[in-house]
């Protein structure tokens, strides 16, 4: 039922942002010539004050919020939204095409924000000084934010991956932790035999987890220049990963389990679920979600698709924009740079939030961070050399949002029937391509 | 979940339901008297599988709200966790996020208030006219509030939040309550039920005694219309407190959530990077939230059972 609202609510969310693209093209084209704003003209706003709406579901940008107030006592940040995901962005889009009670700030992933730069819905901050923020993050979210000239919002986080797994199981069933997707799927047997209530890890069809392992593999499906699309899941790199993940589905070997759910963070909590290839943001879940765990899991490199390889990939991770249609654009953008590449940095780290900024993973301090959780593991040092290890040449399709909500109906037949993830692959690549053509992308296939 | 099926008692035999046991002397047949109604085994067990239906997730509810986070992961779902914790988690679902859940329950009731109410007593009002007055178009009327009861609101959300964001009155309460103000079958349901329960030569008398149209409305009328009202309020009442989707479309200020929104804010909370798993509040919310609904239908029982049997009988 919550998936069908979703889907529902996803696909509203999208009809209304490209009913919106239709209209934006028609009416602004000053958007193309937009004025450069100095840091004097910032500085004048922010003595001058005003209000700040922003809808961001980030926890820790509560406290930046206070800390900007209290250091600009003349700007009131107004920060709401409580919800994420499909919700947050259907109600952006309705904003957006309404044309009315459009935030001033907006938190995007960095999936979806294609989607809105493209129907122009966002501000080019090139013209803020954005651009010259580019040396600050690594080169995965900094490739997801800018298209090498616009910059459409500031990376919030990253989320390199590694793979956590539960050291209580490994160790009880004397597994060695793998290093090479090979061996993953070995230590899965090994597992699963041991104790058939066991499994390697949970997957019963994502989107993000299948294509987060597609660019550590070296596929690129998605090319994107423009309206110019290209999709494609036939590359060697997109085989190494179907050969494995088959391997895995046959054998019954990944539990079928969706993420997020609270049979998911039970299975997590109980064993069931053995490890979990996901972002450097987890460890905050872990420890709200999964407490009576604590002590069991730690953090380990990703799996290497070739033995010795060091590609790594991101999971996740969102940006702070401003809506093209947000008013008081000069305090919005002194607070997105304040949270995302200023102070706010340090204020958020502290709270758990994992940087996309390369000051921040590459100090001592972040480095030397011991997680209780992980029974004093200083896993950052990991999920750090995972971040220097993405490659950033990956990117998202345009209408990536939808192209994730119709990923059960296609690919997910390869979880529940016998069909096999290359067929099931084609499929999602096929409803895909039809979708970017009605909707007047100009689709190669 | 499997636990229906395998616990459902067996049907009482049917023997004990009253099938003559004694000879057969007499030759007529034993009809069934309407004083004992006949049993049917087949019903019994359908019954149960029903009543177990819808009474497994409310046991499932209240057990889990016994429990802390760490418990619910632990414990099984149809059974108590080693933690009893059902008072912190009522005082934390209270207290957290400096006690939004309240506000959300107030506004809620706000809703309710406006939004039932003032949909039933225009659905009153409405329905009272359709059933005793001629005029020019009724055809027109029934046919377009018969039309509008097919209509799924969820059809109209998205138009109705464009023209609501036109008006400048999207994030603000009215939002949620004026589209609430309109209930097409309780129109409908209070114009058939005026039409067999108010006698017209009632009101002929009434007028025919001088009373004005406003008076014989309120002092003849309405005491008639009471069970039908009551059903109304009660149906207006359960969707609107149950509205999700209008406030999700038309609502971002948290501060105006009604629960059912903001439990599900909560809900996703759990699907967030850094995000607080709170499922334990997330459940005894959630078995709040539906307390007063039970209340509502235990107070008035006795008023909507008399509404929905009314025009059943011929009298």
């Amino acid at each position: 039922m919550r998936r069908k609202t979703g889907r529902l609510l996803r696909g509203l969310a999208l009809l209304s942002t490209l009913a919106l693209g239709a209209t934006a093209c028609g009416g602004s084209d000053d958007s193309s010539e937009q004025k450069q704003v100095s840091a004097g003209d910032i500085q004048a706003a922010l003595e001058k004050g005003g209000t700040v709406s922003v809808w961001a579901w980030e926890p820790t940008l509560k406290t930046v919020a206070a800390d900007f107030e209290k250091k600009y006592p003349k700007v009131k940040i107004n920060l709401v939204s409580e919800r994420s995901g499909d919700k947050h962005y259907t109600a952006l889009s309705n904003a957006i095409s309404a044309g009315k009670g459009v935030p001033d700030v907006a938190q995007v992933e960095y999936f979806a924000l294609g989607q809105y730069s493209l129907t122009k819905g966002l501000t080019d901050l090139s013209s803020y000084g954005a651009d010259k923020l580019a040396s600050k993050y690594t080169p995965g979210p900094w490739n997801a934010v800018s298209d090498g000239k616009a910059v459409y919002g500031l990376p919030m986080d990253s989320g390199p991956m590694a793979l956590f797994y539960n050291k209580k199981v490994f160790d009880k069933y004397k597994i060695a932790v793998p290093t090479t997707w090979d061996e993953y799927v070995e230590a899965a047997r090994k597992l699963h035999k041991a104790d058939p209530k066991l499994y390697i890890a949970a997957d019963a069809g994502d989107a993000g987890l299948t294509t987060s392992l597609l660019w550590q593999a070296g596929s690129r499906p998605y090319k994107v220049d423009g309206t110019k699309v290209k999709i494609d899941f036939s590359d060697a790199g997109a085989k190494k990963y179907t050969d494995t993940w088959q391997k895995l589905i046959d054998e019954k070997l990944v539990a079928p389990i969706y993420g997020w759910t609270d049979d998911w963070y039970k299975g997590l909590g109980d064993g069931t679920i053995a490890t979990l290839p996901s972002g450097a943001w987890m460890p905050a879940n872990f420890v709200t979600g999964v407490k009576n765990a604590s002590g069991d899991w730690r953090a380990a490199p990703m799996p290497a698709w070739t033995k010795g390889d060091k590609a790594s990939t991101e999971n996740g991770g969102s940006s702070l924009a401003l809506p093209a249609l947000g008013k008081n654009k000069e305090l919005a953008y002194a607070f997105v740079e304040y949270a995302n590449a200023g102070d706010g940095v340090q204020t958020r780290v502290k709270q758990g939030a994992f940087p996309a900024t390369t000051a921040e993973l590459k100090s001592t301090e972040f480095q030397n961070t011991k997680f209780d959780y992980f029974g004093g593991q200083e896993a950052n040092k990991i999920f750090a050399e995972s971040a220097a290890n993405v490659a950033s040449d990956w990117s998202y399709l345009p209408f990536q949002q939808y192209a994730n909500s119709i990923f059960n109906d296609t690919v997910g037949k390869a979880y529940v029937s016998g069909t096999k993830l290359t067929d099931a692959l084609k499929s999602w690549q096929d409803a895909s391509v039809k979708y970017g053509e009605e909707q007047g992308f100009t689709v190669e296939k | 979940m499997s636990t229906p099926v395998t616990t459902t008692s067996p049907a009482p035999p049917a023997k004990a339901a009253g099938a003559p046991t004694s000879t057969p002397r007499l030759r007529t047949p034993r009809r069934h008297s309407p004083g004992r109604p006949k049993r049917s085994v087949l019903l019994t067990v359908l019954t149960s599988l029903v009543v177990l239906y819808t009474v497994v997730p409310l046991i499932w509810l209240v057990i889990n709200a016994t429990k802390t986070q760490s418990g619910l992961a632990d414990s099984s779902g149809l059974w108590f966790a080693h933690d009893f914790a059902l008072w912190d988690n009522i005082r934390d679902t209270f207290t957290y996020h400096d006690g939004i859940f309240g506000r959300w329950l107030l506004n809620t009731a706000m809703y309710v208030v406006l939004g039932a109410g003032g949909a039933t007593l225009l659905a009153v009002l409405g329905g009272y006219a359709l059933a005793k007055f001629d005029f020019f178009g009724k055809r027109g009327v029934f046919a377009v509030v018969i039309g509008a009861v097919a209509v799924p609101g969820t059809a109209l959300a998205v138009p109705t939040f464009l023209m609501f964001s036109k008006m400048g009155l999207t994030d603000t309460p009215w939002a949620v309550i004026i589209p609430s103000l309109v209930s097409p079958f309780g129109l409908y349901l209070m114009w058939v039920f005026a039409t067999e329960a108010i006698p017209t030569e009632l009101l002929e008398a009434a007028r025919i005694d001088g009373a004005g149209e406003v008076r014989t409305f309120f002092q003849v009328a309405l005491p008639l219309l009471a069970p039908g009202l009551v059903t109304v309020l009660l149906f207006t009442t359960v969707a609107t407190w149950n509205n999700y989707f209008l406030p999700l479309i038309m609502l971002k200020d948290s501060d105006w959530y009604p629960l059912t929104l903001g439990l599900s804010a909560w809900n996703s909370q759990a699907e967030t990077i850094g995000g607080d798993v709170i499922y334990n509040l997330v459940i005894t919310g959630s078995l709040i939230t539906i307390l007063p609904l039970i209340a509502a239908f235990l107070l008035l029982q006795k008023y909507w059972q008399s509404g929905l049997a009314a025009g059943s009988v011929k009298e």
